[in-house]
């Protein structure tokens, strides 16, 4: 009995957090404010070719990976 | 009761999946590059070609079709074996699925080489929330490589490799956004190259050291955590720092950062970056044991070696077709220029000739020149 009270109670505090939130966090970046994100020299990978590739030379050349993004499997590292 | 409990539930669940708009496939474009790598006698080359394409409204497919032609005579070769040329194949297969503010990626990727075969199965999974203000993905690849020698059409070893990664992209404002990546891979097999080879003190042997071939543990767990942030200055440009922390079982510690400026000119745009990486050596690294079989694992591999490493990076992207032909709605050429200088702390150059175990310290230039084209339709 006691549990199924701490339950409900839980239930109904998580449901009441979750509808506050709703209104605390709208959207801070309206959608009409997104124009200069959506300009392309914001993008965070605008060249996905040239990335993947350069993480597979830095693979080959250091110690270090991941972390940044996923390069092909291969060793090509002599 | 528990039904009442479960409506509650439902109910709450059912509140914050309200919040979020539609999420995006990405853009059906196609990229044909050429690739060269050239620094201390090695020369990789090669072509790389990507397709991406829409199918219907939820679904995009992506394929690339990747080449190194390579011609090594690297220090390590030069050194302990002999100069060699190698040709390394890398197909993939991948497709997206949106489902409201979610998307599903799954990617097969084969990598063929004479004595190194490598297949990856990846998984992933993004949900944009909050208004697309933030997104965050989960993704898990496992890898299964085969390592021979070219030498010995019996050898050959297995290693398997398991990636699992969490991100986040926010938007903090309307000049802001950030990400942060967290990735863990464990590999366990064979992980050394069956070519190279340690250097130990041999009195008997008149240059003062001979070679044994190398021996690395057969497990390794890597963590890196990567964080990066972009901001949109107000004469239209844009501004960009990353930074990545990495551990290993193997002893390995690193930090590298970097920063890079875009500034767009008419249907130009320039890009300039700085780049410095820097990490320890592997517990088991040694440029000169002191014996044979000195230690349970030994290598000395220089990029197991403490090293800096400094990388200036120059790209120029001009974009063309901008009203359009046919079916293409742009295009754009752009070509980049990476020069990269490492200097290594503990990995010395035998070339020289000097007292053993005095010789001067390595280091390493090279330049890596990207040209591609890239079609949006």
């Amino acid at each position: 009995m006691r549990i199924q009270r701490i339950l409900k109670v839980g239930a109904t505090l998580a449901l009441a957090a979750s509808m506050t939130a709703c209104g605390s966090i709208e959207p801070w970046v309206k959608p009409y404010e997104r124009d200069r994100l959506a300009d392309p020299i914001m993008f965070l990978d605008a060249h996905p070719v040239s990335t993947a590739y350069l993480y597979h030379v830095y693979e080959a050349r250091e110690g270090a990976r991941g972390g940044e993004g996923t390069a092909g499997g291969g060793c090509g590292c002599n | 009761m528990k039904q009442r409990l479960l409506r509650l539930c439902a109910a709450a669940l059912l509140a914050h999946s309200g919040w979020a708009s539609a999420g995006v496939l990405p853009d059906d474009r196609t990229d044909v590059m050429y690739h060269l790598y050239e620094g201390d006698g090695v020369q990789i080359d090669g072509p790389s070609l990507l397709v991406r394409k829409k199918v219907g409204k939820s679904v995009s497919v992506v394929s690339n079709y990747y080449v190194d032609m390579v011609s090594s005579a690297s220090i390590d070769v030069v050194t302990t074996a002999s100069p060699y040329t190698e040709e390394r194949t890398q197909w993939s297969l991948g497709m997206d699925y949106l489902r409201g503010n979610t998307t599903m990626t799954a990617n097969y990727t084969s990598s063929v080489e004479s004595d190194f075969d490598a297949t990856t199965y990846s998984f992933g999974v993004s949900q944009d929330m909050f208004g697309d203000l933030t997104t965050l993905s989960l993704s898990y690849s496992y890898g299964d490589d085969v390592v021979g020698r070219s030498d010995d059409p019996d050898f050959s070893r297995d290693n398997t490799r398991q990636q699992y990664g969490v991100g986040l992209t926010q938007i903090i404002t309307r000049n802001l956004i950030t990400s942060l990546n967290f990735e863990t891979i464990t590999d366990e097999g064979f992980l050394n190259n069956p070519y190279r080879s340690v250097r130990y003190a041999d009195p008997n042997n008149p240059v003062g050291y001979s070679f044994e071939p190398e021996l690395y543990p057969n497990t390794r767990t890597t963590n890196a955590l990567g964080i990066r942030a972009r901001y949109f200055l107000p004469w239209r440009a844009a501004i960009q720092g990353e930074y990545r922390g990495f551990t290993d079982t193997w002893g390995i510690t690193s930090h590298t950062g970097s920063m890079t400026y875009v500034q767009p000119w008419k249907d130009w745009t320039f890009e300039l970056t700085y780049r410095v990486h820097e990490q320890t050596g592997a517990d088991f690294f040694q440029d000169l044991f002191s014996r044979a079989e000195a230690t349970n694992f030994r290598a000395r591999d220089k990029e197991l070696s403490p090293l800096t490493s400094n990388t200036v990076k120059m790209m120029a992207t001009y974009e063309f077709l901008t009203e359009g032909w046919s079916f293409i709605d742009r295009g754009s050429v752009t070509l980049s220029y990476d020069h990269l200088m490492i200097d290594y702390e503990e990995f010395r150059d035998l070339r020289s000739g000097a007292v053993v175990g005095e010789e001067p310290l390595f280091s390493l230039e090279a330049n890596v020149i990207q040209l591609f084209f890239s079609f949006w339709y």
